[in-house]
């Protein structure tokens, strides 16, 4: 729907009114990533994954999710880190339920983690614009960088990512 | 509520019977040969008997003589199940008192049809 | 599942029955000699009439009486089957729906003339064929004098479990109208024996009460009994007694005046019931459903327990949470098979359409074959009835507007009979039903020159060919030259549209001037379920549509090296193209040693699919993919297996485009 795309401007967070915003944070390589925990739907273990060929390298197989047929994705490929095929999910893996609208349809995704970290809260004064320059990702699929004590949590934009990388018109 | 004695040696039919009627509304008890068919008509009045001819132990034509002496059953529809084909059967049943017959196979709707025959309603 | 009234029951069995003899007579349209189709025919009838007795529809099974004997006389030889005739049965079967359905008791003079009718097909066809053996009478029921019924229990029945009352209720379910009690036979008190019968009836019946249904009363006691059924004034022309039921003449007829009057008054009119809706499921579904309930107790009881204290503090939460995602898991697929329980075979609706051909054939005086295909393709009840309308108005185009007459065929070189080609078919989510005639096609001259007269486009405005031909769905657009009684009757196709387009289908249309025009509408499945062939390519299942399998063979060791680096395989004495799914699907698997090849067909084009391996036939619940992968070509969805695994859904008609590709790459490589 082109409409939809031309009415897309960035996602906005959703600080509440003492600015605070209560999300999942997780690993993915190097990296920790925090999702809204409202929209989290399920934490998974290892589930038996069913390649889809032909199908975008960001979301490259199913599940069966409770006897729906959910995508998994694999967000190293959006922001370009190295996938050693070989070598295999370690021991925290996990697969992240989450539920977003992606063109006006409800979806769930599972997304691949290396470890769940918690639920934390998270403050807006901490938190900052992706830089214009000097990011190693595309500047469209970090909405903010949120610093904390010892690492910076990136909040990804999910349906930036997913209708760039997935076709999702 | 009336009630049907149905008297066969195959479970499935027997049950396929009890459904039928008891989904009509019957109240159905169950005997799996003529000796035992024989044993609860002694015992209780039915207002009808649905029975096979071919049974082990007694067979429907003897169990169906049997009945006709009882006084308790005096006037009881005895309807045997019987083929298409087995007409000379036909005759032997007729002659040894059974009211009237159905014919194998038979639907539930042949069944409450013949029942209603025999019943009234 | 229409619950325990046997009478609903039989309005569904009805409907069946009459669909199959419907069918039977507009094959027998085309082949009137067919001995099956008229025994089809005649036991349809015969059945109907039975059964419709049985359950109270005296009118129908009386009205069918008719129809059963003229074909009767047709399965002995002694009239010949005619188009005229099956016309008239085609009438008659329609009126006999409407009996069904209780009505039609106020449609006596249609039944009637319907009779007439059907009397003179076969009087006029005896007397032209010269065959026959002048008894071609059917009975008169409107002229028909009353039946005279007597007749007298043999004396032991009551003690066999006869109740004479009970023969006699039936006798007035028939429409008796006089039942007399002949008491003159009953002994002395002293010499009664109450088990014994002495009393003999006398009953009158009226005259368009079916004779077999009078002897039915009496089936169980007819050989012991007197009986004697008679139709005084016609009593020449009544059939012969073939009931070996004992006519006696009785003086007690003679004797009115020592009669007992038992009843007379009968309860002749029955109030028209409302007729449920109905669906057959297949029992399997049901046990299914059945399966998903027997968990669902499960999972209650389990929640009782815990709304009971049984736990409390984390325990307890970790165990409510896991009964909310059983519910939820159970909830699902509970309503997946609800759906599951309304598709129906599109047959039904198919069906239907045969019988509107063969009458259009008869109004436009065409000779129109119609061929349908993919009939057990399955579709939503709701969905196949909302598609009658627009389909019936599609089918009336394209016999009046498509089809050329029979004159103008014949000076262009084409067959004398017009074709109309209706198909199904399920890619993955939709349904493709497809109406195409083999006619003049569409006149784009005409379509334009009408666009412009509406003022639908600008004299002049160039529009490409298939933007012309969607003008056809505007509004207010009609192309007939003449507005027939057969098309045009105030829908037009842009009520078509919207109608497909209410379903969330599409409507397309191609046109060939003087080779025809066809109409596909993609009708989209929330849910579905085919049969499939449940296969493995590398480490992945897949399920290919059944319906598209034609026959799976061995590739073996030698065809598969000869046939490397090609594309077209020697399968026996053909060519096949083929496609190497492992390839096509990059497994980066070695191939099993015994790899199979799966031969498909799509749109008349064959192709071979190699696999790995062949599990097995799958009852596949077709799951739609997200959006994120529903552009991807090669499947139409997706299933869960019984170990809660996934297999993708092959779509047939993709992968063969996806092979043409591939080859075209392969050719362009060598």
């Amino acid at each position: 729907m082109p409409q939809g795309r031309a009415m897309h401007t960035m996602t906005t967070t959703n600080w509440d009114e003492n600015g605070q915003l209560e999300v999942l944070t997780f690993d993915i390589g190097e990296e920790c990533l925090a999702i809204e925990a409202v929209s989290i739907r399920e934490i998974l273990d290892l589930l038996p994954e069913t390649r889809v060929p032909g199908a975008p390298d960001l979301v490259s197989s199913v599940v069966n999710f409770r006897g729906k047929i959910i995508p998994i994705a694999d967000l190293r490929v959006a922001f370009g880190m190295p996938i050693d095929a070989d070598e295999g999910p370690g021991v925290d893996h996990r697969i992240v339920v989450i539920e977003t609208e992606l063109d006006n349809e409800t979806i769930q995704i599972g997304l691949r983690t290396d470890k769940v970290h918690e639920v934390a809260t998270l403050e807006r004064s901490d938190s900052s614009e992706p830089p214009v320059l000097g990011m190693r990702w595309r500047r469209e699929f970090v909405r903010e960088l949120v610093r904390q004590t010892d690492t910076v949590i990136v909040l990804p934009d999910l349906q930036e990512i997913f209708r760039s990388m997935a076709g999702a018109a | 509520m009336t009630s049907i004695l149905t008297v066969d040696d195959s479970v499935s039919i027997r049950m396929a019977i009890r459904i039928a009627l008891s989904g009509a509304g019957h109240d159905v008890a169950e005997a799996a040969d003529g000796a035992e068919g024989l044993a609860k008509a002694r015992d209780a009045k039915f207002d009808l008997i649905i029975t096979d001819l071919n049974m082990p132990n007694m067979n429907g034509l003897e169990m169906i003589r049997e009945i006709r002496k009882l006084p308790i059953q005096a006037g009881t529809p005895i309807i045997f199940l019987t083929t298409e084909s087995d007409d000379a059967m036909k005759q032997e049943a007729k002659a040894a008192g059974a009211t009237g017959w159905l014919v194998k196979p038979f639907v539930a709707d042949h069944l409450l049809k013949v029942t209603r025959k025999v019943l009234g309603g | 599942m229409s619950g325990q009234d046997p009478a609903e029951a039989f309005r569904v069995e009805a409907g069946e029955l009459l669909d199959t003899t419907e069918q039977a007579l507009l094959d027998l349209t085309h082949q009137l000699g067919s001995r099956d189709l008229i025994d089809t025919v005649f036991r349809g009838m015969h059945t109907l009439k039975g059964s419709g007795a049985m359950f109270g529809f005296d009118a129908l099974a009386a009205f069918t009486h008719h129809c059963e004997s003229a074909f009767d006389r047709v399965r002995k030889g002694q009239v010949r089957a005619t188009a005229e005739l099956v016309a008239v049965t085609l009438s008659a079967m329609d009126h006999m729906r409407a009996l069904v359905d209780g009505q039609g008791e106020q449609l006596e003079a249609e039944s009637a003339a319907i009779l007439a009718r059907l009397q003179a097909a076969i009087v006029t066809d005896s007397e032209a064929s010269g065959e026959g053996d002048g008894t071609v009478e059917l009975d008169q029921p409107c002229a028909a004098n009353p039946w005279q019924v007597h007749f007298r229990l043999p004396v032991e029945a009551m003690a066999n479990g006869i109740n004479p009352l009970i023969l006699i209720d039936e006798l007035r379910d028939l429409g008796a109208t006089r039942v007399v009690a002949l008491t003159q036979s009953i002994p002395a008190l002293n010499a009664l024996d109450p088990m014994q019968c002495h009393v003999a009836w006398h009953v009158e019946l009226p005259g368009d009460v079916a004779r077999e249904a009078i002897e039915d009363v009496f089936i169980f006691v007819m050989d012991e009994m007197e009986l004697n059924i008679d139709q005084q004034a016609q009593a020449a022309l009544a059939e012969p007694d073939v009931t070996g039921a004992t006519a006696i003449a009785d003086p007690d007829l003679a004797a009115p005046a020592q009669a007992a009057l038992v009843a007379a008054e009968t309860a002749g009119n029955r109030p028209a019931k409302a007729v449920g809706e109905s669906v057959r499921v297949p029992a399997e579904r049901l046990d299914l459903l059945m399966d998903r309930v027997g968990e669902l107790v499960i999972v209650q009881s389990r929640l009782a327990q815990l709304a009971c204290g049984g736990f409390s503090g984390p325990a307890g939460e970790l165990a409510l949470r896991s009964i909310s995602e059983e519910v939820e898991r159970l909830a699902n697929e509970l309503r997946d098979t609800m759906m599951v329980l309304r598709m129906v075979p599109i047959a039904a609706l198919f069906g239907r359409f045969r019988r509107l051909v063969h009458d259009l054939a008869r109004e436009t005086g065409k000779t129109i074959d119609l061929i349908t295909d993919g009939e057990s393709t399955e579709i939503d009840k709701t969905v196949s009835e909302r598609l009658a309308d627009p389909i019936v108005h599609l089918i009336r185009n394209a016999c009046d507007h498509g089809l050329e007459t029979e004159e103008e065929r014949l000076a262009t070189g084409k067959s004398a009979a017009g074709q109309i080609r209706l198909s199904a078919q399920q890619t993955g989510g939709e349904v493709l039903i497809t109406i195409a005639d083999d006619g003049r096609g569409i006149s784009r001259e005409r379509v334009r020159a009408k666009a412009e007269a509406n003022g639908l486009v600008q004299p002049g405005q160039v529009l490409s060919d298939s933007e012309l031909l969607q003008l056809i769905f505007e509004p207010g657009f009609s192309t007939a030259a003449q507005v027939t009684s057969l098309s045009g009757r105030g829908v037009g196709m842009d009520v078509v549209k919207r109608t497909i387009e209410g379903l969330r289908g599409q409507i397309d249309m191609t046109s060939e001037p003087g080779k025809g025009s066809v109409i596909t509408l993609r009708i989209p499945l929330t849910l579905a379920i085919i049969d499939g062939l449940l296969v493995r390519v590398g480490s992945g299942n897949y399920v290919i549509p059944l319906s598209a399998v034609e026959e799976c063979l061995e590739l073996s060791l030698e065809d598969d090296i000869r046939s490397r680096g090609r594309s077209m395989i020697q399968l026996r004495e053909r060519l096949v193209p083929f496609l190497r799914l492992r390839e096509l699907f990059g497994t980066g698997t070695r191939p099993d040693a015994f790899q199979k090849i799966v031969v498909i067909t799509t749109g008349g084009q064959q192709v071979g699919l190699v696999v790995d391996q062949i599990i097995g036939s799958h009852q596949t619940v077709i799951k739609s993919m997200s959006s994120l992968h529903r552009s991807i070509p090669s499947f139409s969805g997706a299933t869960i297996l019984g170990d809660g695994g996934v297999a993708l859904i092959l779509d047939v008609v993709q992968l063969v485009a996806l092979g043409q590709s591939h080859e075209e790459r392969l050719r362009a490589a060598g």
